[in-house]
Order: structure tokens, then sequence, then C-alpha cells
């Protein structure tokens, strides 16, 4: 199906409403990206929704990225989202400091956000402010890291078989 | 002297004779109610030992019992997450004695390929293990080796094995209360 939108149009939307919020903005795959200031993720993806010529109203993912060379940026948030009417689709990005990860919840604008929200902090340590019920998801609930994070090994730190003689590490 | 279930036992006319341990435990060796614990592929190749083909119920095992209250031995064949740890310990618990446990596979042996922030190495972390069975998945055959292994331990093990001291410090040693009463 042909798209209704374009990224050109799109883009120049949200700047036009947004203005430096939106701090730069990127096609890879054609596919619209734009990075955006935190404070303003959840009015951005709330005017989008509401918009009637965008009407970019299905939330396809959330989730987290670890940059630990990004200083003072090591925690990336990431939103895919779609117009079901107008078959097109963008991508949201914003970047949180690893101190204070924090950023606001959508559960209010997508209740489909809930369960990724939960699964990103359940793995990264991002706290959506506002969420109903942030509390782990997949992992085991006595867990006391976030295993996504790059400074944490893949592999069960209590393997004593491991040999590194053995292994050549 | 004769042996009839691999138990001794003296033919008379009219009797036969031989020790009640004995026939207990042959009695026990095959009538042993497995509990499949199973989580993936190896589940699938212990399906395969219960099927037509390979045909677990010629040892007395045709009864699976999915409830941990009537089952003699527990089968894990399968991935074990860290998180689903204390709902196998919880089913271990509720099985009452005698009781045996069947490791099926890398996976439950040791954590198998999964040696991950999320994967149990190895079910023996958290119950005591009687026999392993290795194979990623191990064939049926390996399946029945084991069972016959655990039908060896059945038939030559004491039959108060709960009360010994041994057995009361491996449960202690993962905490796990004694339900031997």
């Amino acid at each position: 199906m042909q798209s209704n939108l374009n990224n050109e149009m799109v883009l120049e939307l949200l700047q036009k409403r947004f203005g430096d919020v939106i701090i730069s903005a990127t096609t890879p795959y054609d596919l619209l990206t734009i990075e955006v200031v935190s404070m303003s993720c959840y009015d951005i993806i709330a005017w989008i929704k509401d918009e009637p010529t965008l009407a970019i109203a299905y939330l396809t993912n959330l989730g987290g990225v670890h940059y630990p060379q990004n200083e003072g940026r090591e925690l990336a948030v990431v939103y895919h989202l779609h117009s079901l009417t107008n078959n097109f689709r963008i991508r949201i990005k914003t970047f949180l400091s690893i101190e204070n990860p924090t950023i606001a919840s959508i559960v209010a604008i997508h209740a489909s956000a809930n369960w990724m929200e939960r699964e990103t902090f359940d793995f990264y340590g991002i706290q959506f402010k506002g969420h109903p019920n942030l509390v782990r998801i997949l992992n085991e609930d006595s867990m006391d890291y976030f295993p996504m994070r790059k400074e944490f090994h893949l592999e069960d730190e209590t393997r004593e078989d491991k040999d590194d003689r053995f292994f050549g590490r | 002297m004769g042996k009839i279930n691999d138990v001794d036992v003296i033919n008379g006319e009219g009797f036969q004779l031989s020790t009640l341990d004995k026939v207990i435990a042959s009695a026990r060796a095959n009538s042993v109610w497995p509990l499949p614990f199973a989580t993936s592929c190896c589940g699938i190749e212990y399906m395969a030992s219960m099927g037509s083909n390979y045909d677990l119920a010629r040892f007395g095992m045709e009864r699976m019992s999915f409830s941990p209250r009537q089952a003699d031995l527990l089968i894990v064949a399968g991935t074990i997450s860290k998180k689903l740890g204390p709902v196998l310990k919880q089913v271990y618990e509720q099985m009452s004695e005698p009781k045996w446990v069947l490791s099926v596979g890398a996976c439950a042996c040791s954590g198998g390929i999964f040696d991950t922030y999320s994967v149990l190495q190895g079910i023996d972390r958290i119950i005591p293990v009687d026999v392993y069975v290795p194979g990623c998945p191990p064939r049926p055959e390996q399946i029945i080796d084991g069972i016959m292994n655990i039908h060896k331990l059945v038939k030559t093990e004491s039959l108060r094995r709960r009360y010994s001291d041994e057995y009361k410090h491996l449960l202690e040693s993962y905490n796990i209360e004694s339900n031997a009463e």
C-alpha cells in the first residue's frame, strides 16, 4: 500500500510543532529516525497519535540500548511507532544519563507500553515515571542488577568449571 | 535357589522364600511412577521414550504422575531458568519419600550451551540428583539407560534410605526439609 505520508512531510510537521526539541533526524533504510530531548518524548508521542494528519497510533516496539562510551548519555530509549491508517513508520530515540535514567512512562498514551517498559526497566534499569507497576517482568525478582548493561558478563558468574587455562581466555 | 525379577528366591514345594526388603525393592523398581518436568527438546525425546516405539510402559511406568504427591521419580528434561528454579524445588519438596531424580540432557545437568545469567547451571544446584543422562538432547535409548540405572538404585538402596544420616545431611545441604515421617 502506498503511504499517504513521507519522511519530509512528517519531519516538517514535527519541526514546526516542536522546534528545537528535535535534536537530529536521519533516514536509515528510509525509516525516519528522530532524536529528541527526553523531557519532550511523552508530548511528541501523544501529539503524533492525536494529530489527525499523522495518526501514528500504534506502538510497534519499545526498548533500550546501552552505549557505555557515550558519557552523559549512556542509555537510549527507542520507540518504534506505526500509523496503521497512513502506513507510515517512525522511530524516536532519546538518550539518558546512567546516573539518572528517568523518563516519563507512555502507558497513558499506549497501553501496550506497559510490559515493554517493564522489560526495558528489567534489563537496563530505566525508570519510567508514572508506570502503574514498574517491577521486573522476565528475570527473577531477586536479581540485583540489570543484565543487559555492558559492564555485566553474559555468562553465569557462579560457574567454577570454566577454567581460563582450558578455554584460552 | 532361583531368580525372579533379579530377586534371589528359594523355591520349594508349595512355597517360595526370599527376604522382604528385596521383594519390596523389586516391586518399587517395577512400578516407578514418573513425574515429567519437561521444558524443551529433551522433553520431546522423553515423549518419544513414552511412545509406542520405545515404550517405557514395559517397565511399569505407563502411569505418568502429573501430581508430585503420587510420583516416585522426578524426570527433569530441559533447560531450567533461574526463575523456574524455585518452582522445580517446590515440586521436588512435594514428592513423598521414597523419591528419585533423573536429570535428562546437558541443560538439566549443567546448563548446557546456555551459560548465561538467566539459566540455572545444573539442577543439582537446587535439588539432589540420582542419575544424570548426558546428551543434547539424549536419544530415547539413553533416557531408558538412565531409567535402568534408577531401577538399579531402587533395587539396591536401603528401603529406609530416608532415615540414614547421609540422606538427611544431603537434604540439609540443599536446605530442603525432609518429609520422611
